[in-house]
């Protein structure tokens, strides 16, 4: 599918305005500025991107403890996810959910999850929704490669096939779940064909590759939307970073890290859109302003919020009590 | 009005919510009669047989059979419940909740709070609790002050069938993750039920006999004993105010607190293991707040800490016994008893 340039330009953005979140993230964590535990998703950003650049406000995805990336390529405000990841009034959760647990229901973000496999049942529970409601809108939930170990994963994968339901299943396979290889991890050869078993259609792809990414997201959801039910897409990638901002890796070899940095997905984005001349350096280089603008004004305005009123603190446990 | 079993007012209370709104939907195993079967459609109406008839009104896209698979269930219907439906979940035994628990208490119930308040979830789990069949350990817990220890979670249990029907209403009109626990013991039990729809609110003790001489606060299945004993000390002068809490979150702490102000004493009956359980819930209660009023130290009835037992002898020396509570009342009013 040939892509406009207006898409080819959203797509870059949205890639870059995650990079240079979490880059700027990292850097205000090692300064100390950041409460918590961070999990940097740098190096996936064509997976989210490819995935949500097919999804409107309407449709739903459900995320991992890494999740600023979906938060970003799903269109949540950067500004309002940094104050929360800061603990600050005016974050998305208004301070009480930080950096795991980032969500905006009018968006469609049911959340970043703390919990590994926590997320495909609920994101089976929005396919649920949609298709009692007769509405034309999908849910999608990322999982790692940890997350596919996970039982309810394997039972929201067979509910969804039982119920027939608009539920897409993406697989980020980034070859770590927290320090433990995939290779050692994921008793079978491939995540696809494992969900593949559950009676789906699934397929892998290089989550190096955007435009891969972007092609199997687009039958997987197309599907979905026309009633043809779930599937499953393993997108494989690198993740640039430890599990945590902190975590020293020792578990991967030089080379490898070598190599995650020359798999960069936006710099091969970038490479293969001017090579073909379908961008120009320039129009890429505008991006990169404006993104690294949003991102520092977004610090900023984070560093200068309060932090929320001590009377917030028993706030919000119930609707009405 | 018309007299009605415990299992005909939850099914009533189901059917006059998904009547009035087409977002409540019900799912479950079995719910809708089993699905994929030979056999005729409904054949069980669940294994509770709590939902029979309501695939034949309401069809199958909102009364749906799962597989037994409690984790998808659970997630499904959280999920379904943040995103604009009204699900009623029915996790048949309380004890097979153990495997979903992080759906309800790291999912369901900290939607709100996490997300900065911005979150709904009007989730109804129904499940079952309680001892008295010989279904032993894995299939007799009463669960509930596991959940009630968890912000953010509502939980229900009626102990007649009036309050069921009433207090099911409010749970599928509630915006908030409630845990709806039936006791298995009080299905066949009738009392009064209209046939309209009535809500009884969260929060609201009932005052099942109203008394000076001692306060005994009692849960469930629970009730119906202490109400047996209670009219039985009442022919030896002893009058009781029976408080039936009816939700263990929120608690009526007024009414407890109130009552024992004016009667100085209190025996607490529950079904629950005594660690950590609702009877030491309520006793820290009143002593940190109604101390003063104490005339004596408070009694707890309750089983001993071990898990239920399958020989009905064993079984029947776990619960709480009339013979037990009644000891305990005679007990804080200062009467020797003999030892059990």
């Amino acid at each position: 599918m040939q892509l406009d340039r207006p898409t080819l330009i959203e797509a870059y953005r949205r890639m870059r305005l995650i990079r240079d979140f979490e880059d700027n993230v990292q850097a205000q964590f090692e300064q100390g500025r950041i409460p918590g535990f961070v999990h940097l998703y740098a190096g996936q950003e064509a997976s989210a991107v490819g995935v949500c650049l097919h999804l409107s406000d309407e449709d739903y995805i459900g995320s991992t403890h890494r999740g600023h990336g979906h938060c970003i390529a799903k269109g949540c405000d950067v500004t309002g996810m940094m104050k929360e990841i800061f603990g600050r009034e005016g974050g998305l959760c208004r301070g009480k959910g930080g950096s795991m647990h980032i969500a905006d229901l009018d968006k469609g973000m049911l959340g970043a999850n703390a919990i590994v496999g926590g997320n495909p049942p609920l994101v089976v529970g929005a396919a649920l929704t949609v298709k009692t409601k007769g509405l034309p809108h999908v849910a999608v939930s990322f999982t790692g490669d940890g997350g596919s170990n996970q039982g309810t994963t394997f039972e929201a994968m067979n509910l969804a096939v039982v119920l027939n339901l608009p539920a897409i299943f993406v697989f980020e396979n980034n070859g770590y779940g927290e320090g433990t290889g995939v290779s050692y991890a994921v008793g079978a050869d491939s995540i696809a064909d494992r969900a593949a078993g559950f009676g789906m259609p699934a397929k892998a792809v290089d989550g190096r590759d955007f435009f891969a990414v972007f092609e199997a997201a687009r039958e997987a959801i197309e599907r979905a939307r026309t009633g043809g039910g779930p599937s499953a897409i393993e997108v494989t990638c690198m993740r640039q970073h430890g599990h945590f901002i902190g975590d020293a890796q020792a578990y991967r070899s030089r080379e490898e890290l070598e190599r995650v940095r020359a798999d960069d997905p936006l710099r091969l984005f970038r490479e293969r859109v001017t090579g073909e001349g379908r961008l120009d350096a320039p129009d890429l280089d505008a991006v990169d302003a404006e993104c690294a603008k949003a991102i520092a004004d977004a610090i900023e305005a984070a560093e200068s919020a309060p932090v929320p009123s001590e009377d917030e603190l028993t706030t919000d446990v119930y609707v009405s009590y | 009005m018309p007299r009605k079993t415990y299992r005909q007012a939850i099914n009533e209370a189901l059917d006059c919510e998904m009547a009035r709104d087409d977002t409540v939907i019900v799912i479950g195993e079995d719910i809708a009669g089993g699905a994929g079967g030979s056999g005729e459609d409904d054949a069980y109406g669940g294994v509770l047989g709590v939902t029979k008839g309501l695939v034949g009104k309401y069809g199958r896209a909102r009364v749906i059979d799962t597989p037994i698979t409690e984790s998808a269930i659970m997630g499904a219907a959280a999920g379904a419940a943040s995103t604009g439906l009204r699900p009623v979940a029915e996790l048949m035994f309380v004890d097979f909740l153990g495997v979903c628990f992080d759906q309800i208490f790291n999912q369901a119930a900290k939607f709100r709070y996490m997300f900065g308040g911005k979150a709904r979830t009007p989730l109804v789990i129904r499940s079952m609790i309680g001892a008295g069949m010989s279904a032993a350990a894995q299939h007799s817990q009463a669960l509930h002050p596991i959940f009630t220890h968890i912000p953010g979670l509502k939980v229900v249990m009626p102990s007649n069938a009036y309050d069921a029907k009433g207090l099911l209403i409010q749970a599928i009109r509630d915006d908030d993750p409630v845990i709806f626990l039936e006791h298995k013991a009080l299905y066949d039990t009738q009392a009064e039920v209209p046939d309209e729809a009535y809500a009884i609110p969260f929060g609201e003790a009932e005052f099942v006999t109203e008394g000076d001489d001692v306060t005994i606060v009692a849960f469930s299945a629970m009730v119906a004993r202490a109400k047996a004993v209670a009219e039985e000390l009442e022919r030896d002068g002893i009058e009781v105010e029976l408080i039936d809490p009816r939700t263990t979150s929120p608690l009526d702490e007024e009414a407890i607190l109130e009552s024992v102000e004016r009667t100085g004493r209190l025996v607490v009956v529950d079904e629950g293991s005594p660690r950590c359980g609702m009877a030491a819930d309520i006793a820290a209660l009143v002593a940190s707040k109604g101390f003063a009023h104490l005339k004596a130290p408070v009694a707890m009835v309750t089983p001993p800490h071990t898990p239920v037992p399958f020989a009905p002898n064993l079984e029947a020396a776990y619960l709480p016994s009339n013979e037990r509570i009644a000891a305990a009342v005679r007990s804080v009013l200062g009467e020797t008893v003999p030892a059990e």
